[in-house]
């Protein structure tokens, strides 16, 4: 049952990254976009998530009571040492998600809809960036139990030029998801036309930081080269994520929304892929060598147990429902 | 302000705020649903316009409970990880199925909010009651997890270990019941006063009359229905506490002496260091009978009990009698609109009656958080009670007042706009939502 659990972990952070992903990023296009089409896309990005944006950050709740369920030492490590950037990612999200729905339920449009864009874009942007953060800490080796001072316990445990660089590539991944996502839904030529205009910038955006996170691994000494190239997987991983890159520009130029979709999200898959599977099972690792492993650090058996069973439950009620949800509203709307 | 204080203050002030979204996001929905059942059974567009207002106000306070709620739950690590540590493998199955109960009430909220046009009527209807349904079993779970708090159940502690857990044990412990029952009917009183009030409101300022008049009735009679109940629950739960947190009880009436034919204390000053209460009104027998159903049955006081283990007595006492005493304020105004909708017809159209139902608006509230503040700050100073000390379960890193600064300015400037938000929709009604009206146009 551990595996079911450790399964559902994976899947609900996978799922995060790329729905809750493009979610973040539709103001993150939004904010990259020129003054003179910006309310034009935001337009467009609004109608695009309207319906689905609270069930697609429903993900990171499930994966973090995972965590505290089934995996507690793990999550009140990450909560002590990665405090700091976890509030900032809270207040983002909170930020955000009542930023978008006060100016979608606004009753009058005045001003105030500019405060409230401007608070929505730039959390959106804040949000991943923290989130790219937390996620390297978790493999710099830098989280350090025995810290006894304040920089070296809780800042130095997350501030590196790996971690900022791998905020930078989070962020341009949401946008680069979202408009993969929001091609589906416009109807116009002038509309896909401009949406492949910036699709096209945030794939170049993506290749860059891209570039940078290995800089900037080499930089901090982490040795990210030899953990994706290392393994078969990993390099397959890598492998295909780049094919599906140069796909999708191929199919954003033909106008191919679905394919364009299906491509965005397989790269991302397997970028957490390659991401992940090199550690596993470990999901934190400490300064001194040590780890915290998601088969040793798990809570009781029958907790496991009770923990899957919630989980395959909940999916039976969840899963149907999502599906129908993101069918009815995914689609172009007349 | 140390920092222990200070992530206590977080944490309360986190909850607090959090449990006025999250009560709307329960009840809600269902007033929602009736309108909606009205409409879809007569056609009446009145009622369309009264649904697709509340569902305004829904998606507002929804997503202003699902981010605070979303936070909650890295809280309880970022504040207190010693106590997740241990208790979330124990109390996590409410947890998880809370998990899949808020995705479904995600979910069909979207459906309702973007179905209008686009869903076959019966089955939109159907999403708006799933929001509601799921809102209410995300409500009784999470509460199930307080009060294990309350009531620790399913596991043994041997050598500072915790052992031999079963999480389904715990999930349905010894206070489960009580408490989802007293705060399912919470959230009914509270949020049904508060939408009936700013109905009446509108009514007494002779603003789209009919539309107001709609709402006032199905809020009012929902609120009504739960005030009424309310005491019963309170009785149970009152005599529940009796046996399981002594101390608790006996601070909620900042009763300091064992006695039989135990005195009701109504108002008050207690002085913790002197152990005694001034200025209190006493009614003799009348505590004992409430906690043991028997005047002759002896009622714990906090002498008896180390003082190392009493709960900060004068607030616990404080907020117990508002709780009380705004209970049965609301439930005296239930009792006089249920004999008016009965008995007294005349009464309803009657200035006075849509006066004090607007006096009721914020009242329902108070009460919600004054028994919040009663179960939370009585069970100190014990985060797991009998088991883990508050003080034992915070965070190492030190400087959380900072971040009390900051999530106190973060609540104030949300709860600003909210209230902000929510008069712009009040004053739009005529425009937006009320056919009846001669600006009604709508976007």
């Amino acid at each position: 049952m551990l595996y079911v659990v450790i399964i559902y972990l994976w899947a609900s952070i996978c799922l995060y990254l790329l729905l809750g992903g493009a979610d973040f990023g539709a103001g993150i296009v939004e904010l990259a976009t020129p003054r003179k089409h910006r309310s034009r896309i935001g337009a467009i990005m609004a109608k695009a998530i309207g319906p689905i944006w609270e069930a697609n950050h429903m993900w990171l709740i499930i994966a973090i009571v995972i965590l505290f369920v089934g995996f507690p030492e793990i999550y009140t490590t990450m909560s002590i040492y990665v405090h700091i950037p976890l509030v900032a990612m809270l207040l983002g999200i909170i930020a955000r998600g009542t930023a978008f729905v006060f100016r979608n339920y606004d009753a009058v449009e005045d001003r105030w809809q500019d405060v409230y864009s401007r608070v929505f874009t730039w959390s959106s942007m804040v949000t991943p960036f923290f989130l790219g953060i937390i996620a390297a800490s978790t493999v710099s080796r830098t989280i350090d139990v025995q810290a006894a001072d304040f920089v070296s316990a809780y800042i130095g445990s997350w501030l590196t030029w790996f971690g900022l660089a791998i905020g930078l590539f989070t962020t341009a991944i949401c946008g680069y998801l979202a408009v993969a996502y929001a091609m589906g839904t416009v109807a116009s030529e002038r509309d896909k036309t401009l949406i492949i205009r910036i699709a096209k910038r945030f794939i170049f955006a993506v290749v860059c930081v891209g570039v940078l996170v290995f800089i900037a691994a080499a930089y901090s000494e982490i040795p990210l080269i030899d953990w994706i190239f290392g393994g078969t997987i990993g390099q397959v991983a890598i492998a295909s994520a780049t094919l599906s890159l140069a796909l999708t520009f191929v199919a954003f130029n033909r106008k191919k929304a679905i394919a364009a979709r299906i491509l965005a999200g397989f790269q991302v898959v397997m970028i957490l892929l390659a991401a992940t599977y090199q550690h596993y099972p470990e999901l934190v690792l400490f300064k001194d060598g040590g780890g915290l492993s998601l088969i040793e650090h798990t809570g009781n058996a029958k907790t496991i147990t009770s923990l899957a069973w919630a989980l395959l439950l909940g999916s039976l009620f969840i899963l149907p429902f999502l599906f129908y949800l993101m069918r009815v509203f995914g689609k172009r709307s007349s | 302000m140390d920092d222990f204080i200070a992530a206590r203050s977080q944490m309360a002030m986190s909850l607090g705020f959090h449990i006025i979204f999250a009560c709307v996001g329960m009840v809600m929905p269902f007033f929602m649903a009736i309108s909606h059942f009205i409409y879809l059974k007569t056609g009446s567009s009145i009622y369309k316009g009264l649904t697709k207002a509340w569902s305004k106000g829904v998606a507002i306070l929804f997503a202003t409970g699902a981010v605070s709620g979303t936070m909650l739950s890295f809280e309880l690590g970022l504040l207190w990880p010693t106590f997740m540590e241990h208790a979330g493998p124990i109390f996590g199955m409410p947890f998880s199925l809370e998990g899949t109960a808020f995705f479904v009430e995600a979910i069909a909220l979207g459906f309702f909010l973007y179905g209008w046009n686009r869903l076959k009527p019966w089955f939109h209807w159907l999403t708006g009651l799933i929001v509601g349904l799921s809102g209410l079993a995300s409500g009784i779970l999470v509460v199930a997890a307080n009060a294990w708090m309350n009531s620790p159940a399913g596991f043994d502690v041997i050598d500072g270990q915790y052992v031999n857990i079963d999480p389904i044990q715990a999930m349905f412990n010894d206070a489960w019941f009580l408490q989802a029952l007293h705060m399912t009917l919470a959230a009914f009183v509270a949020t049904g006063f508060a939408v009936a009030g700013i109905h009446a409101l509108m009514i007494l300022k002779r603003k789209n009359v009919v539309f107001h008049t709609v709402a006032f009735r199905i809020s009012a009679l929902c609120a009504c229905i739960a005030a009424l109940l309310q005491p019963i629950s309170g009785d149970i739960s009152a005599k529940d506490v009796a046996q399981r947190q002594p101390a608790k009880l006996a601070a909620m009436e900042a009763h300091f002496e064992t006695e039989a034919n135990a005195p009701f204390i109504i108002g008050g000053i207690p002085d913790e260091d002197a152990e005694v209460v001034r200025y209190a009104i006493r009614i003799p027998g009348v505590l004992s009978f409430l906690a043991h159903g028997d005047v002759d049955k002896p009622v714990t006081g906090l002498k008896d009990i180390p003082k190392e283990n009493w709960p900060p007595v004068a607030i616990v006492h404080y907020a117990f009698q508002i709780m009380i005493a705004l209970g049965v304020f609301l439930a005296l105004l239930a009792l006089i609109y249920v004999v008016a909708l009965i008995w007294r017809k005349a009464w309803l159209g009657s200035g006075w009656l849509y006066r004090l139902f607007v006096i009721a608006t914020p009242l329902g509230y108070i009460a919600v958080e004054a028994g919040w503040i009663v179960t939370e700050v009585g069970r100190q100073p014990w985060i797991i009670h009998g088991v883990m000390r508050t003080v034992d379960a915070v965070t190492p890193m030190p400087g959380i007042v900072y971040s009390f600064y900051l999530f106190t300015a973060v609540f104030v400037s949300l709860s600003a706009i909210v209230v902000f938000l929510l008069y712009r929709q009040m004053q739009m009604v005529g425009k937006l939502y009320d056919v009846t009206d001669p600006d009604y146009q709508p976007k």
